[in-house]
């Protein structure tokens, strides 16, 4: 039976679900809240909104943004599919394989829920600039990588306008961050400028596990061990696939060079347990994943939209869930930290004494567990000009600043109470640093 | 594609999922025919969490037909599915998520079915049911009762999530606790534990020896040397695990100066006192399982879980004198690869022992009641074994206990009340609703001119229910008017949700593997809480 399709696309009852709590009023909506037809049209013809990431979450959240009537979605994500994203991320069929998943889940969301019109982006998300994201209402992230989301909470951070010193609150985007892995799953809501950010709360997410050189080269105990051994060590000496090329975690000629090398490592100790699955998992840093876990934290994001969808007020701004044992959900309010290097616009400090070496400062932007700087490119302005102290991006430049890193902040020209200026992934914007002399 | 093909990109399809719940998890997920009773949003999230993971089949039962709103909310509806029966139009979009699934419908009311053939419930490995009226819910669950058959009810209606597993009895083996204590045995060493710890000289050895040895050789050689000067007692309070930790750091090598060497090992011993000397106590838990008359009781009937319990018991009772068989495993630690591996080998071959000797009791009892030891394979043995310290059942009472007015648990909901805003109020508004719903034939405020007068119908029914069940409670007339507001909408976000968490449980149900709440899990996605309550 066809639909009797009105002009606006719509049918009727399409939108009853919706309706009732953007039309009705209740005992426990925000004090603002005006139950008003008009918010249906807000969110069909006028509401922007950006997803970030077209995987497990993403395929998700696009789902439910269109199912509750958000008609504009722009979705960035730079992959393409590969086979075993199918079993959660269900937008994509064995056929799409190879293909952009922006696109992809653009396409397949068009198609399903009309009149939505959802635009794929096939880039990363630094190839954007503030023009684009300004345009959006609300930003939600499904990202599987931290580096990633810091540099888009940086990017919200600066959009921000300070009319003497008052933050001007049209200029805030809000962020809804997601995460999964197993069946573990946080959601948090960010105001940037008014709640925690991600820099906040950096110590919250826990460290990558990465082995003891030693054990790795001389004393190997677990399968593990030998598989890093071969991937680490053994692979940069053999170049078994030739001159500079780079280990591919996807091909499936590399694993399994990887791990017939790792079989013989662990041969030669007597170590048991070394399998292709997990050759592949420690190679790739493989997190285990289902479409249950992205489902259940991406049905609590819309929700997260306080004002915009059900105008109820999100009492905590983090959400954490478990379903290993029965069920657990917990809410606490994530706390802005005072000195954040990304939202507190309170000038970060660096302490050493003038005969520490370069090499010391790189060592602490990278290890201090509030700032967990990735590569950071130092530069100072010395006699007027702007000088590049160290920077590991660009192997040239890296080649040219190296011996810096020996030399003595005294002997690099740096003063008591200067200004250095340090640029990396996690941010969009370079962090301005003062250099306080200690005895 | 051949056989050989077909595995490899099944595995490749589903590996992130292996990862979890590994071979033998996956199989059973494609050994199991699941039915789902109305294909509403709540139930086609369900579906869709269940088919990509590779679910065997599905069946889904329904007699509606497609409306406009269906449409609005389900993903699994395109907009030429009006009119058609939900269950048709719903299988056809799940079944193209995944080929290696199965999908069936039959386009029949529930209550149809149980009046004609309820034996057609007794096939499936689990049967959900989403957005079901009370009396149809209630009449399934006891057929499904009778039969052993698993039921999980779900139900989105407003803001609120709720979910009911009713489940006789389940047994988990591999529940994969997030936290477990190591099973070391110091304070117990069986003979070979002992006889490998006795052939280290620590104070002879050489400086790299004695920094690459394992931390469990030397906390079990300090604790020796501690028994003997203490009347072999271990240490058991901070004051006595304080001095302990002592002895240790005396151990470490000195260098020529007086000055002690880096020994990161020693530091590991240090840090590993205090959960390296508890007791190696049976947890409570399988405690139980040992007095369960389950356990006691072996017959031809008897499940493979149960033969396993009882003959894990009967070791307990002999060979382990006193102990479960040893799990097997050491956590790593610094120190060299050989001495790493041979330690490691003594907790590996004790385990296999162990579950040699539990294989014996196991056989024995089979023999008894006339099966062949081929029943419960060695591998099945000793994957229990190893798990035997983290054995779960779980039993979820039968709908009609939680309905009758006998048997209903007042004191539960009365003491979470005692702080009315708790999630209890919600379950308690969702059964006034369906009290609403048998009065009316209709839930209250679906329609706008209604809402202000089903406030107060709905609060007569509030008090009705409170006084049948005699409940002395106090729902907040917020609630009430809440739950009128709602007008029974299923909003597709909390769909997706509780699809969500739904397929998780029915995945932990299938495979054995995790554990399933009980019994009750209600979701507030205005606050974004929830909680579980054992009704």
């Amino acid at each position: 039976m066809a639909l009797d399709v009105g002009s606006s696309g719509d049918w009727d009852g399409r939108w009853r679900h919706v309706q009732k709590f953007l039309e009705r009023s209740g005992p426990f909506t925000h004090p603002d809240f005006e139950p008003s037809e008009e918010t249906l049209q807000f969110l069909l013809e006028t509401c922007k909104i950006l997803v970030i990431g077209a995987g497990g979450l993403g395929c998700e959240l696009l789902k439910n943004l269109a199912l509750s009537g958000f008609r504009h979605i722009h979705v960035v994500d730079m992959d393409t599919i590969d086979v075993s994203n199918l079993n959660r991320q269900f937008l994509f069929r064995s056929k799409d394989v190879g293909h952009p998943k922006a696109e992809v889940a653009a396409d397949f969301i068009n198609s399903r829920v009309p009149g939505c019109h959802v635009v794929p982006h096939f880039k990363k998300i630094q190839e954007f600039d503030e023009s684009f994201y300004r345009q959006f209402h609300i930003i939600v992230c499904g990202l599987d990588s931290i580096i990633a989301r810091r540099w888009m909470n940086g990017m919200l951070l600066s959009l921000l306008v300070y009319d003497d010193g008052v933050l001007d609150p049209s200029s805030i985007i809000p962020l809804i961050d997601g995460g999964t892995e197993g069946f573990k799953g946080n959601a948090r809501v960010i105001l940037p400028g008014m709640t925690a950010c991600i820099d906040c709360t950096l110590e919250l997410y826990p460290p990558q596990i990465n082995f003891p050189m030693c054990t790795i080269a001389s004393m190997p105990r677990l399968p593990e061990h030998c598989i890093e051994y071969a991937r680490i060590l053994q692979w940069p000496k053999e170049k078994p696939f030739g001159d500079g090329v780079a280990l591919d975690g996807d091909n499936p000629e590399h694993i399994h060079w990887v791990f017939q090398k790792s079989l013989e490592r662990a041969a030669e100790f007597n170590i048991i347990g070394v399998t292709y699955r997990l050759t592949q998992g420690v190679v790739k840093r493989i997190i285990p994943a289902v479409a249950s876990t992205n489902a259940v934290i991406a049905g609590t994001v819309p929700s997260r939209e306080n004002t915009a969808l059900f105008a109820y007020v999100p009492l905590n701004n983090y959400l954490v869930f478990n379903d290993v044992d029965g069920l657990y959900t917990y809410t606490f309010e994530a706390e802005r930290k005072e000195n954040c290097s990304a939202c507190s616009q309170v000038p970060q400090k660096l302490q050493f004494p003038p005969s520490a070496k370069l090499q010391e400062v790189l060592e602490y932007l990278t290890e201090n567990a509030s700032l967990q700087m990735k590569s950071p490119a130092i530069t100072a302005t010395l006699e007027g000009k702007n000088k590049t102290l160290y920077l590991q991006t660009v192997a040239s430049i890296e080649e040219k600043t190296r011996p810096n890193l020996c030399k003595t902040l005294k002997e690099l020209g740096l003063a008591d109470g200067q200004e250095l200026a340090v640029a990396d992934v996690t941010t969009p914007q370079t962090v301005l640093f003062k250099l306080n002399f200690t005895s | 594609m051949t056989m050989a093909d077909h595995k490899t990109n099944k595995d490749q399809r589903y590996d992130r999922q292996l990862r979890l719940w590994g071979d033998h998890g996956q199989e059973a997920l494609e050994n199991a025919h699941v039915c789902l009773v109305n294909a509403a949003a709540s139930g086609t999230e369900i579906l869709k969490n269940l088919v990509l993971p590779g679910i065997g089949a599905f069946t889904i039962v329904d007699g509606h037909r497609v409306s406009g709103e269906d449409v609005g909310n389900n993903f699994f509806l395109s907009s030429d599915s009006v009119g058609k029966n939900r269950a048709q139009a719903t299988t056809e979009l799940l079944q193209e998520l995944n080929t290696d699934v199965s999908g069936n419908f039959v386009e029949e009311n529930p209550d149809r079915l149980l009046d004609n053939d309820p034996e057609f419930f007794h096939r499936f490995s689990l049967v959900i049911a989403v957005q079901l009226e009370e009396s149809t819910c209630l009449r399934l669950g006891s057929v499904l009762w009778n039969a052993a058959v698993p039921f999980l009810v779900c139900r989105t209606y407003g803001l609120v999530g709720y979910m009911r597993l009713v489940v006789r009895e389940h047994t988990v083996v591999e529940s994969h606790p997030d936290n477990a204590l190591e099973d070391l045995r110091l304070d117990q060493p069986f003979p070979e534990l002992t006889n490998h710890i006795t052939s280290y000289d620590l104070d002879n050895m050489e400086k790299k020896d004695h920094s690459h040895t394992p931390w469990v050789i030397i906390v079990a050689k300090y604790l020796q040397k501690w028994c003997r000067e203490h009347d072999f007692q271990l240490p058991r309070n901070y004051k006595e695990k304080e001095a302990f930790r002592q002895l240790l750091r005396e151990g470490i090598r000195k260098n020529e100066n007086g000055t002690p060497e880096e020994e990161e090992n020693f530091d590991e011993a240090i840090k590993n006192v205090n959960t390296a000397l508890n007791p190696s106590k049976i947890p409570t838990a399988v405690e139980d399982l040992f007095n369960a008359e389950q356990c006691e009781n072996i017959t031809s009937q008897s499940p493979a879980f149960w033969v396993m319990v009882r003959a894990v018991r009967d070791f307990v009772q002999a060979e382990g004198r006193g102990s479960l068989p040893v799990r097997g495993t050491i956590p790593d630690m610094i120190a060299d690869s050989d001495k790493f591996i041979s330690l490691q080998n003594v907790y590996r071959e004790r385990a296999l022992q162990d579950a040699a000797a539990v294989s014996r009791h196991v056989e024995s009892h089979l023999q008894a009641v006339g099966k062949l030891p081929e029943c419960i394979s060695e591998q099945d043995i000793r994957l229990f074994c190893k798990n035997a310290a983290f054995l779960r059942v779980v039993h979820c009472r039968a709908l009609v206990e939680e309905y009758g007015v006998d048997t209903v648990h007042k004191d539960e909901i009365t003491s979470c009340m005692d702080n009315p805003d708790s999630e209890m109020v919600l379950y308690l508004m969702l059964r006034s609703v369906d009290c609403f719903y048998q009065q009316h034939s209709r839930y209250p405020g679906v329609y706008n001119y209604q809402v202000e007068d089903d406030i107060v119908r709905l609060k007569l029914c509030v008090h009705s229910l409170l006084q049948e069940y005699g409940l002395t409670v106090n729902v907040k007339d917020d609630y009430v008017h809440e739950f009128c507001r709602y007008g029974a909408a299923e909003p597709h976000t909390v769909a997706a949700f509780m699809g969500g968490a739904a397929a998780q449980e029915a995945i932990k149900l299938i495979t054995h593997q995790f554990v399933p709440f009980n019994n009750t899990f209600i979701y507030n996605a205005m606050a974004q809480t929830s909680a579980t309550f054992q009704l």
